[in-house]
C-alpha cells in the first residue's frame, strides 16, 4: 500500500504529470497565469474539482450504466464547479469577475475528464482521491511556476508587490509577457527544460 | 424594430473575433485538439470545418435557452450543466443525422463530432456570450466568428507542422513545444490585426 501511495504521488507530480507528459488541460488555465493572484485561486478551484470529483466518479462506479458514463462523469464535474463559481461570487466578487468564463471552464478542462476516466472509474474512491489531488498538484505547480515568470517579466511584481531589480528603471518591462503569446512561449520553455530532464535521466539509465 | 445597427454590430463582433480576440490565440480555448490534431491539413480542415458549425448553432441554441427560460426562472447559476448538455445533445444528433442522410459528410466530419463535446471553446464561447450581454443578432455574428478564427489558426499550424516534419528539432522540444512556440508566434502576428478596429 505504502509503495502504491508513492507512486501515485510521483506520477502525479512528476513522472506523468498533466502538463509537460501528458499536456492535458493547458486551455482553460493558461488564460489566467498572467497574474500569480488569479492563477492560485485557479489552481485550489482546479484541485477541488478534480479531487472530489474522481472520488466521487468512483464512488458511483458501479452504479453508472457504461454506455452513459461520460455525461455523469459531466454532470459530477460540473456540480463541484458551480459549488467553486458560487463560493467565489459570493465571498470574492472581484476575483470572481477576474476569472471570467474559466472557472466555468473547468467542466471541460480535459484533465478533469482524463483522470475520472482513467482513474476514477476503474479505482476505489480513496485510490481516485488521491490521484485525483497529485494530478492537479503536479498541474498546478507547472502553472505557478508560469504565472511568476509572466507576472515578473511582464509587470516586474510578485502577487502584486513590486520587485527589487524588476520594478525599477533598469529593467524595461516586457508587455509580451502578459500578452498572450507570452503564455505560449512561457509554456514551451517550461516544457522544454522539464523534458530535457527527463531525456538526460533516460539516457543515464540506458 | 431597426435591425441595421444590430447587424452591423455583429459584423464588427465577428470581424473582431475571427482576428484581433481570436477564441484560441487570445483565450486559449480549444487549445488541446489544437495539439493534438494539427498534424495534417486534410483532418484539421475536418475538425475546423466541424468546430464552425458546432459553435455557430450551439450559441444561438444556448442564448435562446438562457434568455428564454433561464433568466426567467431565475436559474442562471444552473447554466454550466445546461449548456453542456445542449452542446453534448446537439453534437449528438447531428452525428445521426449526418449518419443516416448524408454519409458523405459523415465521413469527413463524423469522427470529429464527438471530440468535440469536449472542446473548450464550444463552451467558451456560449460563456463569454453570457458575460458580454450578446444579443441575439450579435450572438449569429460571434458564433460564426469565433469558429472561423478557431479553424483559421488550425489550419494555419497544421501547414506549418507539415513543413516542419523534416526539421531537426531539440529533443525535448519536439511535439507539443514547437508546437506551442509556433502558436505563440502566429498569436504574435494575429496582435498585429488590433489596428483594424481601433476607435470601436
Amino acid at each position: 500500500m505504502k509503495s502504491e501511495t508513492r507512486k501515485i504521488i510521483s506520477d502525479g507530480l512528476w513522472n506523468n504529470n498533466p502538463i509537460f507528459r501528458q499536456v492535458l488541460g493547458i486551455c482553460s488555465t493558461l488564460a489566467v497565469t498572467n497574474l500569480l493572484a488569479n492563477t492560485v485561486v485557479m489552481c485550489v478551484a482546479l484541485i477541488f474539482t478534480l479531487s472530489l470529483s474522481a472520488a466521487t466518479v468512483s464512488m458511483l462506479r458501479r452504479f453508472t450504466p457504461r454506455n452513459i458514463r461520460m455525461m455523469v462523469e459531466t454532470l459530477i464535474i460540473a456540480f463541484y464547479v458551480i459549488v467553486v463559481d458560487l463560493v467565489l461570487k459570493a465571498y470574492w466578487p472581484e476575483m470572481s469577475t477576474n476569472l471570467g468564463p474559466y472557472v466555468g471552464l473547468i467542466i471541460t478542462n480535459c484533465i478533469v475528464m482524463g483522470r475520472c476516466e482513467a482513474c476514477g472509474n476503474i479505482n476505489p474512491p480513496a485510490h481516485s482521491f488521491l490521484d485525483g489531488l497529485f494530478n492537479a498538484l503536479g498541474y498546478s505547480f507547472v502553472l505557478l511556476i508560469i504565472a511568476t515568470i509572466r507576472e515578473l517579466f511582464g509587470m516586474g511584481t510578485f502577487l502584486g508587490y513590486p520587485m527589487p531589480y524588476f520594478s525599477g528603471p533598469y529593467w524595461d518591462k516586457w508587455i509580451v509577457m502578459v500578452a498572450p503569446p507570452g503564455a505560449f512561449f512561457t509554456l514551451a520553455v517550461v516544457t522544454w527544460v522539464f523534458r530535457s530532464f527527463e531525456i538526460r535521466r533516460e539516457n543515464k539509465s540506458k | 424594430m431597426n435591425l441595421g445597427p444590430e447587424i452591423s454590430q455583429a459584423f464588427i463582433v465577428c470581424i473582431s473575433a475571427v482576428f484581433t480576440q481570436n477564441i484560441l490565440l487570445a483565450y486559449f480555448l480549444g487549445l488541446c485538439p489544437f495539439l493534438g490534431v494539427s498534424r495534417e491539413v486534410k483532418t484539421a480542415t475536418g475538425l475546423g470545418l466541424a468546430v464552425i458549425f458546432v459553435l455557430t448553432s450551439t450559441c444561438m441554441l444556448n442564448w435562446l435557452v438562457y434568455h428564454y427560460i433561464l433568466v426567467l426562472l431565475g436559474l442562471e447559476f444552473f447554466r454550466f450543466i445546461l449548456f453542456i448538455i445542449i452542446i453534448a445533445a446537439f453534437v449528438q444528433l447531428v452525428e445521426m443525422v449526418l449518419d443516416r442522410y448524408s454519409p458523405f459528410l459523415y465521413q469527413k466530419l463524423g469522427v470529429f463530432l464527438p471530440l468535440i463535446t469536449v472542446n473548450c471553446a464550444i463552451l467558451g464561447a456560449s460563456l463569454f456570450m453570457v458575460i458580454r450581454d450578446y444579443s441575439f443578432i450579435v450572438t449569429i455574428g460571434y458564433g460564426f466568428g469565433s469558429g472561423l478564427g478557431w479553424f483559421l489558426a488550425i489550419m494555419a499550424m497544421a501547414g506549418i507542422r507539415q513543413k516542419l516534419a523534416n526539421d531537426r528539432i531539440p529533443q525535448g522540444l519536439q511535439g507539443p513545444g514547437i508546437t506551442l512556440i509556433i502558436a505563440g508566434l502566429m498569436a504574435l502576428a494575429f496582435m498585429g490585426f488590433s489596428g483594424v478596429l481601433q476607435g470601436r
